[in-house]
């Protein structure tokens, strides 16, 4: 589509670690032996390898953590004459309620905005460039690198629940536990950033040619 | 399969596109045509202006993690928390989970990123490639995604705000020094530390 020259076609490929332009060697793929960069000793691919499969995999799995994440309690608030369960959901109300909404904002953000923007973009991302749609490719490369990004903030309510956790310890009077909804959730953001991280956002521009 | 030229190309890691490489001058980002991501900018601070910075970060480092980050009032009594005590607490609380999480986002991953830099940087001062060169800047790579310091700086002000409904709080010195590492890790954001590939000869070993 544009006239500017991709490695692929001039038998190039850039190493994905140190950024090295090394020459491909023809067939080594057919081979099926990996190439190593000369300068860094990584492997090297003409893209990342598996990238649809794996992205997709590690998506749905974050996608089935992320539901008892926001089912499930994530943090008990216990004083002496009431139990007090929270959600991620309920924790937010209660920062809005209670006179912070610009933290429930950044909060909901964090929490709720973030991961499902991911899922939504990824599996957009997904969808488009394993069709070899040409479809506002700029704007799909823009939105890539925006979950790449912001990705690993939404690890803000874990830090939360910790931090709250270790610093609640009155005893009886009250005291902070966190909940199996926490753990749920923080498996849910790494396996979000795995799967942001095993797409190749190259896959965008290849037209049907490079579908594994 | 030898390099071709590595100096005089540059490959868009987001799109794939190849480029013959200018030299930047001061502030230029040099941007593709074709996706628009970041290839490359000018990188204005030295190899010493780095290391200065690196050897900042260990210190403030050092602070953040020994003294407590809040302490809470409840009644006259107590209690306050550091990142470790944060750490052992969710081990003990059944959440071993976000205790190795948070160890190694918080505490390991920015602890090694710090030490290879310095060691890295030491040596490219010299003008030479420290040893393990090679392995270090590939685990340095795969690293950069996985700190998260700056998170939990606003972690600790949400809950700090979330406490404040309840108890008395002070902010401790620790919240402090992790202000100045999230400084620190935002001017560190904008390097590219793949220029010490370049900057340091290699080896005839």
């Amino acid at each position: 589509m544009s006239a500017l020259p991709r490695a692929a076609e001039l038998g190039l490929i850039g190493c994905h670690v140190c950024g090295l332009v090394c020459a491909d060697a023809p067939g080594h793929a057919e081979a099926g032996d990996a190439l190593a960069c000369p300068r860094c000793g990584s492997a090297l691919h003409r893209r990342k390898p598996d990238s649809y499969v794996r992205t997709w995999a590690l998506m749905i799995a974050a996608f089935l953590l992320y539901i008892p994440a926001n089912v499930l309690p994530i943090m008990r608030t216990a004083s002496l004459n009431d139990i007090d369960d929270n959600t991620i959901i309920s924790g937010v109300v209660e920062l809005w309620v209670k006179g912070s909404p610009d933290l429930a904002i950044i909060v909901f953000t964090a929490s709720i905005v973030v991961p499902m923007l991911k899922f939504l973009s990824l599996g957009t991302l997904l969808v488009s460039s394993q069709r070899g749609s040409g479809w506002a490719r700029p704007q799909r490369a823009k939105l890539y690198r925006l979950v790449e990004f912001i990705g690993y903030w939404s690890m803000l309510d874990v830090f939360v629940v910790a931090l709250l956790t270790a610093l609640v310890r009155f005893g009886l009077l009250s005291l902070v536990e966190p909940l199996p909804g926490v753990i749920f959730f923080g498996l849910t953001v790494v396996l979000t950033m795995l799967a942001s991280m095993s797409f190749d956002p190259r896959l965008i521009w290849d037209g049907r040619d490079f579908d594994d | 399969m030898g390099t071709t030229a590595p100096e005089t190309l540059l490959i868009c890691e987001h799109c794939d596109t190849v480029y013959r490489r200018r030299p930047l001058a001061r502030g230029d980002v040099a941007r593709c045509a074709c996706c628009h991501a970041e290839l490359e900018r000018h990188q204005r601070l030295s190899v010493s202006a780095l290391l200065a910075l690196v050897l900042t970060a260990m210190i403030v480092f050092v602070q953040a993690n020994m003294w407590p980050i809040v302490t809470l009032g409840l009644n006259g009594q107590l209690s306050g928390a550091t990142l470790w005590g944060t750490i052992i607490v969710m081990w003990q609380q059944q959440a071993q989970v976000v205790a190795v999480l948070a160890a190694g986002t918080l505490f390991f991953f920015p602890l090694v990123k710090m030490l290879l830099l310095g060691w890295l940087l030491w040596f490219a001062r010299l003008g030479r490639r420290a040893p393990g060169f090679v392995p270090m800047m590939v685990t340095l790579h795969y690293l950069q995604p996985w700190t998260m310091s700056e998170v939990f700086v606003l972690g600790a002000l949400v809950a700090i705000v979330k406490a404040h409904l309840y108890f008395d709080v002070v902010a401790d010195p620790g919240i402090y020094a992790y202000a100045a590492l999230t400084l620190l890790i935002t001017i560190f954001a904008g390097v590219d530390l793949r220029q010490l590939w370049e900057l340091t000869p290699e080896d005839q070993a």
